[in-house]
């Protein structure tokens, strides 16, 4: 479903700055793939999902969304092929703009916009029942701004949003780290329904091991720009952190340095 | 004749000008609010308008015709000022002021068209050319009185622009200006928004200028002068008042209109009160900026209680 191959980013070539953030990253994810994502401080996590979802273009390498090659697509065209949330709960929802305006904008994601309405009586009754599903009643107050909302309920918003229309692969970028532990576990619940319920091929930032290890078929761990373990199956169903560190140092020859992924 | 007598006779004509302007102050509303950009290129653009509404009538274009091209030529001063801000990444501020400037020559250019040198001042009489809105029937009675038109004019303006923002390409537009990296998430063409929205905007002021035009009897090359700040002044009145009961967003449209009328009921007052009109662009900023700075004191001093992104982080 998803195919990386060979990406290289260099961010600040050639000033003291330099950062080789993603170094030939090569990555297959198959169709139905819940894959999370770990690595150190500066691995390459954020800047893989970028690069996926084209916010720049990357220096060499492909990527294949689905058989088609989306490497020289700008962000606004392969956004038809993902859904994606951001670990800001800022970043995913329009804050002047009421829910289901929002929940609108999703539905016509890769469509044609036009100048029809921009929602219809059935999707406002769509939306509620949605929004229903996410128990946290925001379906009686749809017409909210959702700047008045908590970032829990944005995160759950944004969500709802990327699922709306079935994307070929769900980003998930450290989307409950900004979140209390309690609001967290609970998107995090929400994430693995809407993951199940839609059979959606997903890739999970996550800075919390523990969470890396409970969620998803698959697991990776990146360093320096390029994926270092990956571990699939009945495998990653016995994993613990104290192996999944053990594994790390083997693979890569380094300590694991992530002080929020070790106290998380 | 006493102060207030003089102030009310005065009074029809403020109000026929606010109108004028408030359809103006709808277009910075369109850039400055929904878009989230400062745009600048209005105080060219509404010139152009008022320059090709002018030569385009004293050469025997019906009126109607004569408006439409104005406005299609303030579309593409507002596209110039996109494509300098999408394609060649200048900043929106500097984008607004680049066109602004080059519109200055243009504005010349146009007012000089079959006289062969470049024009400031451009006359156009009433009596000799069928104008849609002039200042000397302020005080006539009936359909001739420049206030009717005015009204009707920017009634079926709010209501197309109300009705087009409700629309598909409309709320991305408001996306655009609300959050862009969500809005290219979700498959928009922010850079595309951004200068619809532009053309959009300037469109509405090039139609304003016309509009002026028309009313005060000529075109100059310097009537846009300081107009993003009239603007400015006009919007920023309209919420300051209106904000707790015009929601709806066809309300806060008027409220654009409403405050431009009643910055110029001011102007005229004070006016009145002995100030010099040498001072009156001294005293808009002066207003515009104090009101500006209301939100930003507010949020610092009275939102304790209010948490930002970085307290959930």
């Amino acid at each position: 479903m998803l195919k990386i191959e060979n990406v290289t980013k260099v961010f600040n070539a050639g000033t003291v700055n330099e950062k080789v953030a993603l170094n030939g990253l090569s990555l297959h994810l198959n169709e139905g793939d819940f894959c999370t994502v770990i690595g150190g401080n500066g691995a390459g996590k954020s800047t893989m999902l970028n690069a996926i979802a084209g916010v720049w273009g990357v220096d060499e390498g492909n990527i294949i969304i689905d058989g088609q090659d989306v490497t020289k697509l700008p962000e606004f065209k392969r956004a038809s092929f993902l859904g994606r949330v951001f670990q800001d709960p800022m970043m995913g929802t329009a804050p002047t703009m009421q829910i289901v305006e929002n929940l609108a904008l999703a539905a016509r994601r890769g469509k044609k916009r036009t100048l029809r309405p921009s929602i219809s009586k059935a999707e406002i009754e769509e939306f509620r029942d949605k929004l229903a599903m996410l128990d946290l009643g925001l379906e009686n107050r749809m017409t909210t701004k959702v700047g008045l909302l908590s970032g829990g309920q944005r995160q759950a918003i944004t969500l709802l949003m990327a699922s709306l229309r079935q994307p070929k692969v769900l980003l998930l970028d450290e989307h409950t780290a900004a979140l209390d532990p309690k609001t967290a576990a609970k998107v995090l619940e929400l994430s693995d329904r809407i993951v199940e319920d839609n059979n959606l091929t997903t890739l999970m930032v996550t800075h919390n091991m523990r969470d890396a290890i409970a969620h998803g078929n698959r697991l990776i761990m990146l360093n320096n720009g390029r994926v270092v373990l990956d571990i699939a199956g009945e495998d990653k169903k016995k994993l613990t952190v104290s192996d999944l560190l053990q594994r790390f140092s083997v693979a890569s020859g380094e300590e694991f340095v992530n002080d929020r992924a070790l106290l998380g | 004749m006493g102060f207030f007598g003089s102030l009310i006779n005065a009074m029809p004509g403020a109000v026929g000008q606010g109108i004028i302007w408030g359809i103006m102050a709808i277009g910075v509303y369109i850039t400055f609010r929904v878009l989230d950009i400062a745009d600048l290129t209005v105080d060219g653009s509404l010139c152009t308008g008022g320059a090709v509404c002018v030569i385009m009538t004293l050469s025997g274009a019906p009126m109607w015709l004569a408006l439409l091209v104005a406005v299609i030529a303030g579309m593409a001063a507002g596209l110039a000022t996109g494509l300098f801000q999408t394609v060649c990444g200048i900043p929106a501020i500097l984008a607004g002021i680049l066109t602004q400037l080059g519109l200055y020559s243009v504005n010349l250019r146009i007012m000089g068209i079959g006289t062969g040198g470049g024009k400031a001042n451009l006359p156009i009489s009433v009596d000799k050319y069928n104008l849609l809105v002039s200042s000397r029937y302020l005080t006539s009675v009936g359909i001739r009185n420049p206030l009717v038109a005015l009204t009707i004019i920017t009634a079926v303006l709010i209501v197309v622009i109300y009705w087009f923002f409700g629309r598909e390409i409309g709320c991305a537009m408001r996306a655009t200006g609300s959050n862009p990296n969500m809005s290219r998430a979700q498959g928009i063409n922010t850079d595309l928004m951004k200068v619809l929205g532009l053309m959009f905007s300037n469109g509405l002021v090039a139609f304003s200028g016309a509009l002026l035009a028309q009313y005060q009897g000529f075109s100059d090359v310097n009537m846009g002068r300081g107009a993003i700040v009239i603007g400015l002044a006009a919007v920023i009145i309209g919420e300051v008042i209106f904000e707790k009961i015009f929601r709806n967003f066809a309300l806060k449209l008027m409220a654009c209109v409403f405050g431009a009328i009643i910055y110029y009921i001011v102007i005229q007052i004070v006016l009145r009160l002995g100030l010099s009109t040498d001072d009156l662009k001294l005293l808009t900023a002066l207003v515009v900026a104090l009101f500006l700075s209301v939100p930003y004191w507010k949020k610092r001093h009275f939102s304790k209680s209010k948490k930002g992104g970085a307290a959930n982080a």
